[in-house]
């Protein structure tokens, strides 16, 4: 059997690493071959790029070598695919290599765009990409006050990051004792400030006990770079001296290239974590359509599915598990504190008040989360 | 010809119906209809609130088993 892995981040390495461990005899015995295919030979570790933003952790601390977090039965190549044949159970890569296989998981992920509003672009500073959370951090490290306005796009990874991004810069504002002389302004797509409702719950007082001002039913429309203000669809504007986005993302181009699903979101049976029409194929984390958060605990959780799926499907001929929806997530309260919200299709998240051991937990995860990727935790 | 499509966010919590509504309405075109199915009964109420205030067309709003079907027209 070929089992092959489109896609080398969090999702895609920690469920090609959950096969690789459950089918290592038959990779060494050559019954299965397991081969990934990458854009790139780096690991990032994307949820460290906030705390590269505020200063408290290094480009270094967040990313590995591609091949040292792999189970050795693994074949990795760095070459992208460009061409899905799934009617042939083909890819063409960038290289022009063909691979065939048996069974494929797609886990190209999401990205960025900000070609989508005007303005933001050239405007704002983000946590999201690499080079934005560098120069995001030498932004607050010179900031000396004024108006800062967090902006939301839709839809956006890591949901939980707009609300942790605006405690974490007050918090940091306030430790370089400029607090006072800082407007900090919050926005959210929707009616209330968080789509958790328990979260929204919980985050209102924060908010005003932080004095932080905040505004719903705002979706960014474009931004006036010269006059420094943010407008929205709605109708309303921000005026803003820093402007601290997460910006809207989309499917890679890849996915809508090859017309496997609008936006470059893969439609997706929200159970099996098939791709829908197509047995052999599953998709997870940002790749998938599904009306679920996008983090790297949604794409664990279903790489944990999905790996003993296809072990069971080698073995047996047929999937033993389906995805419960569920995702985890550390919620950073200020740079001391975290709390967490647990929920899956069924069950919504109780949120509790913010610990220091929640922060120390959250802290060791990102370290842990190398584990994580070799699928061990 | 325009076309209308099912959002289902039926028992999901995060991003949400309307989060998803929002991320639908950006790709779609002027004219097409969108279904949204929810099982939010806080749906019922934001939905609508934003299609008036970013001026969309709220078609229909009504509960059937327990599932909000909501469907919005763009019009710009």
């Amino acid at each position: 059997m070929k089992i092959l892995f489109v896609g080398g981040g969090m999702g895609g390495t920690i469920v090609a690493n959950n096969v690789a461990r459950r089918l290592a005899r038959e990779v060494r015995e050559g019954k299965v071959q397991i081969t990934m295919l990458s854009a790139t030979d780096q690991h990032w570790y994307q949820p460290g790029l906030l705390y590269v933003a505020f200063g408290k952790m290094g480009m270094n601390d967040i990313v590995r070598e591609q091949t040292s977090l792999l189970e050795p039965g693994i074949q990795f190549f760095v070459d992208p695919v460009e061409e899905f044949e799934l009617a042939q159970n083909k890819v063409r890569t960038k290289g022009g290599v063909v691979h065939d296989y048996d069974m494929l998981v797609i886990a190209t992920g999401c990205e960025a765009v900000y070609d989508e509003v005007p303005g933001l672009a050239e405007t704002s500073e983000t946590p999201y990409t690499r080079e934005g959370a560098v120069r995001m951090f030498k932004r607050l490290r010179d900031f000396e006050g004024g108006k800062v306005a967090v902006v939301v796009g839709v839809p956006h990874k890591c949901p939980i990051a707009p609300i942790e991004i605006t405690f974490m810069l007050h918090e940091f504002f306030e430790k370089r004792g400029i607090r006072d002389k800082v407007e900090l302004k919050y926005t959210y797509p929707i009616a209330r400030i968080h789509n958790i409702e328990n979260i929204a719950t919980w985050a209102v007082p924060e908010f005003e006990r932080m004095e932080v001002d905040y505004e719903t039913f705002f979706n960014m429309k474009e931004v006036d770079v010269e006059n420094k203000i943010v407008h929205s669809e709605e109708g309303t504007e921000k005026e803003f001296d820093l402007l601290v986005t997460v910006p809207p993302h989309r499917g890679m181009k890849v996915i809508e290239e090859n017309n496997l699903g609008e936006g470059g979101w893969i439609p997706t049976d929200r159970y099996s974590l098939q791709m829908e029409g197509h047995e052999n194929v599953y998709v997870l984390g940002d790749t998938s359509n599904l009306p679920i958060s996008k983090t790297g605990s949604t794409a664990h959780f279903q790489s944990e599915v999905i790996g003993e799926n296809i072990a069971s499907i080698f073995r047996t001929g047929s999937a033993t598990r389906e995805y419960d929806g569920k995702v985890y997530c550390f919620i950073e309260a200020d740079q001391d504190r975290a709390t967490n919200a647990c929920f899956n299709y069924i069950d919504p998240p109780e949120i509790k008040a913010p610990t220091k051991s929640m922060h120390m937990l959250k802290m060791s995860y990102n370290q842990w989360y190398w584990s994580s990727a070799r699928g061990l935790l | 010809m325009s076309e209308t499509k099912v959002v289902d966010a039926r028992n999901t919590f995060c991003p949400g119906p309307l989060m998803e509504l929002i991320s639908f309405m950006k790709r779609a075109d002027v004219g097409d209809q969108m279904e949204l199915l929810s099982t939010d009964d806080g749906s019922a109420n934001d939905v609508p609130q934003w299609i008036a205030k970013v001026g969309h067309e709220l078609v229909s709003n009504e509960k059937i088993d327990d599932v909000w079907h909501i469907v919005v027209k763009k019009v710009k």
